[in-house]
């Protein structure tokens, strides 16, 4: 992480402590903003350009994905999981077969469990480096980036699509393991994906990292410090960009993560510049995940023969199942009555909790840098309000 | 004037046209689309806009922040009831002639929502919509087959006449009743100058169908 | 980590406290740990802050609504009947539930321990309905309690900004409970089946018949 700390950060926000001189404006942020990455809305108070209080308004998108899963069968909430974060389809899924599968302690075969370790990678990069592109956007570097984010994109969607049938609705896991197995020439395909991402990130880096309008921009911009990320329950990149070092794939070892070495990339400021570089270099962790997981796929069924998905009845009792999304800590709390239905169902979202500081980060900062902050914590708004 | 004289006309270097043709041909070929996304279609309807797929094609790459330079509203996602007073209202902001293409299942009746106590099932409850596309996100492939359809649609309009578009007929309404807020539900729950409850004849729905109990 | 304990520890160090281990039948294990509302929040407190435990992090926070149910046991009993005795299969009719639980997945990310399972109920389902806030000592509470305030209708005490958060201000009722009726609002499908073929008929029949 020399990356971090060899750049100076000069940029300490100072807040208004003189609000008499003149007079406040309330603005109404969203929900149809281009910036707010769907229709999140944000009131606002500024004091010319300061920002001296921001109070978010949800439930724009809120689809009724927990009461719809109550009168849904386990199988069938599967596709409802897919709607949740759309752009990482395949890390929802897995979150809600793990919290399944802990419910009714099924085990996985090992072909399923490296074959969701490389799909749910595979979602991870798509998801951090559209996230990087939009980011740009943000900044006001309109079109190009995201155009060679979307570019990389595309090409991780048509794995998906070969492979599932979708290009973003996959729908690809199963309780007990995955539903398909890879089709001829798939992991080939693949494997020259994994293999032209770096340079992806060669490119990007060399064209963005040390830009000066970009770090003049994010550095020491949003700030949240360990103690406030930990309390305020911020999980996933944006917890470990202000060095709270808790991955998922290394607290739990959910799956089969202890067979695979890879580092946590951790940040020490915990603003947008960290959020931004922390997302780049867990894409080149998640490349060599992918590398040793292709090489080591074994042959095998991908289902567990024991069980039975369609009328499936797990005993009374309740589960709760998390993994390390690409936007934090997902979890699907379930509770069975014995029912065919889950009695309660319910989803820990990710994004819904990243941002409960986003007033914090925001206070005394420019209303520029209100869109960058918040494109920094990684929203889908079909998570936040489900 | 006579098809066959037109294209020989064109041979010769001459492009005869009617007013008509003229303008509509203008309005088809720069669709400006609100810049507007909703839910899961939003990320369909950029992945059109991008370099692979380029939207810029068909004239429509000019993506509006605001609605009073936009004549197009793609309605990409699940329209909730929460949001949908916030959809019309843009709509009656954008300034005429306009068009809506509903994109995906959720735009066009709820799609797997449906059963949502906050979903509205379906857009074209509050305002006039001209292309449906269905999909579970429609693929960028199918919006593009939208805009054809729209520029079709836009092609053979006529400039006067009973038959002639909204905008060139002062009776027509160009703004729509924006719902309000109520204890429970939206009110109203529909615009019935705009929808009308699909006719379903519900006596033999569910009966005499084989594989059903 | 072991429940018993940590439930002998909160008894020492929260005096009056009456706390109960809930079992979880299903293979997970994840027992959970059933802390009345009088004395939860000094519970929550001695979690987050005793140095052996240092749940620290409150990942999240669920609203469940058990609506009163009436649960029929048959419980086999010797019985005289006609003078002789015979083995007789007793229906027995106990109700249950009758409240809104708030459930609270607590982890420790210093010591990487967790989740601990931490339970509040309300007395009812509807008047009495005030629970503790724990958003003053876990902000990540913040919005999930503003959510099941809004979706279960559960008071928190001591939360600092108590409104709803996903429906409208203005609306009325609790749509995640389970006796909740949403709005009549379908138009009917050429497929109507089930559910929905029944309240088509019932729409039919109000409009006396298309």
């Amino acid at each position: 992480m020399s990356v971090l700390t060899d750049t100076p950060i000069d940029l300490t926000p100072d807040l208004p402590n003189d609000r008499s001189e003149g007079q406040l404006l309330e603005v109404s942020m969203g929900p149809q903003h281009p910036s707010t990455h769907g229709v999140f809305r944000m009131d606002v108070t500024l004091d010319g350009e300061k920002v001296v209080k921001l109070k978010p308004v949800f439930g724009y998108l809120h689809r009724n994905h927990e009461k719809i899963a109550e009168n849904e069968s386990y199988l069938g909430c599967m596709p409802y999981t897919d709607r949740l974060d759309y752009i990482c389809s395949i890390t929802n899924n897995w979150a809600y077969a793990l919290a399944v599968e802990t419910l009714a302690g099924i085990q996985v075969p090992e072909r399923a469990e490296y074959l969701r370790v490389i799909t749910g990678e595979l979602t991870r990069l798509q998801n951090h480096a559209g996230l990087v592109g939009f980011l740009m956007q943000d900044m006001g570097a309109s079109g190009t980036p995201l155009m060679y984010a979307f570019r990389e994109r595309e090409k991780v969607l048509d794995l998906f699509e070969a492979l599932t049938g979708a290009r973003m609705m996959c729908n690809y896991m199963r309780f007990g393991g995955c539903r398909v197995d890879v089709p001829s020439g798939w992991l080939q395909a693949a494997q020259k994906v994994i293999d032209g991402f770096p340079k992806f990130l060669d490119e990007f880096e060399s064209l963005l990292m040390s830009n000066e309008i970009l770090m003049a921009r994010t550095q020491g911009v949003g700030v949240v410090t360990r103690e406030q990320a930990i309390n305020a329950g911020i999980s996933g990149p944006m917890a470990r960009a202000s060095g709270v070092n808790y991955d998922l794939r290394k607290v739990d070892k959910y799956g089969i993560y202890d067979r695979f070495s890879f580092r946590v990339p951790l940040g020490e400021h915990g603003d947008v510049y960290d959020r931004y570089m922390l997302r780049v270099l867990e894409m080149r962790e998640s490349i060599e995940i992918l590398k040793q997981a292709m090489r080591d796929l074994p042959a095998g069924p991908i289902m567990d023969p024991n069980t039975k998905i369609r009328g499936f009845r797990p005993k009374a009792g309740e589960a709760y199942g998390r993994i390390e999304g690409p936007k934090g800590e997902l979890g699907f709390y379930l509770i069975s009555d014995g029912s065919p239905n889950p009695y309660r169902f319910r989803v820990r979202p990710p994004s819904l909790i990243n941002l409960t500081l986003l007033e914090d980060m925001c206070l005394g900062q420019n209303v520029a840098d209100i869109v960058i902050i918040l494109g920094s914590v990684d929203i889908v708004l079909g998570e936040v309000d489900r | 004037m006579d098809e066959q004289l037109k294209s020989e006309l064109r041979r010769q270097g001459v492009v005869a046209t009617s007013l008509q043709e003229l303008y509509n041909w203008g309005r088809r070929s720069s669709l400006w689309p609100l810049n507007f996304g909703l839910a899961c279609c939003a990320i369909e309807m950029i992945a059109a806009t991008m370099a692979r797929y380029d939207l810029a094609r068909f004239g429509a790459e000019v993506f509006r922040p605001s609605p009073r330079q936009a004549d197009l509203m793609i309605v990409a996602g699940t329209v909730t009831k929460k949001m949908a007073p916030q959809v019309v209202r843009l709509y009656n902001q954008m300034p005429e002639p306009k068009y809506v293409i509903s994109m995906g299942a959720c735009a066009i009746s709820g799609g797997p929502f449906k059963q949502g106590y906050n979903v509205l099932k379906g857009i074209d409850r509050y305002i006039p919509v001209d292309v449906y596309i269905p999909g579970c996100p429609p693929r960028p492939e199918a919006l593009i087959d939208a805009f054809l359809m729209l520029q079709k649609k836009i092609d053979e309009q006529y400039l006067t006449g009973p038959n002639r578009p909204r905008h060139l007929n002062a009776d027509m309404p160009s703004e729509f009743v924006v719902p309000e807020f109520g204890t429970h539900d939206l009110v109203p729950t529909q615009n019935s100058e705009v929808w009308k409850a699909p006719l379903v004849n519900i006596s033999i729905a569910g009966k005499n169908e084989s594989g059903r109990d | 980590m072991n429940l018993e304990e940590i439930k002998s520890e909160i008894e020492t160090n929260v005096p009056g406290c009456r706390l109960e281990i809930i079992p979880n039948g299903s293979p997970s294990g994840q027992h959970s740990l059933l802390v009345d509302a009088d004395h939860a929040f000094a519970a929550a407190a001695y979690l987050r802050d005793a140095p052996n435990r240092q749940f620290d992090y409150c990942s999240n926070a669920t609203g469940i609504d058990w609506p009163i149910k009436e649960v029929s046991t048959k419980v086999k009993t010797k019985k005289i009947v006609d003078g002789v005795e015979k083995d007789v299969d007793e229906v027995v009719k106990t109700q249950t539930g009758g409240y809104l639980e708030v459930v609270y997945h607590l982890f420790s990310v210093e010591l990487r321990q967790g989740p601990l399972v931490l339970r509040m109920r309300t007395e009812d389902r509807a008047e009495r309905i005030h629970l503790p806030s724990l958003t003053p000592l876990w902000r990540s509470a913040e919005y999930q309690e503003r959510e099941i305030f809004d979706l279960y209708g559960v008071m928190f005490d001591g939360h600092p900004d108590l409104r709803r958060l996903l429906m409208w201000e203005g609306f009325e009722d609790h749509p995640m409970r389970r006796d909740y009726v949403d709005p009549d609002d379908y138009e009917y499908e050429p497929t109507a089946h089930d559910e929905v073929l029944k309240r088509a008929q019932a729409h039919v029949a109000a409009e006396g018949g298309r």
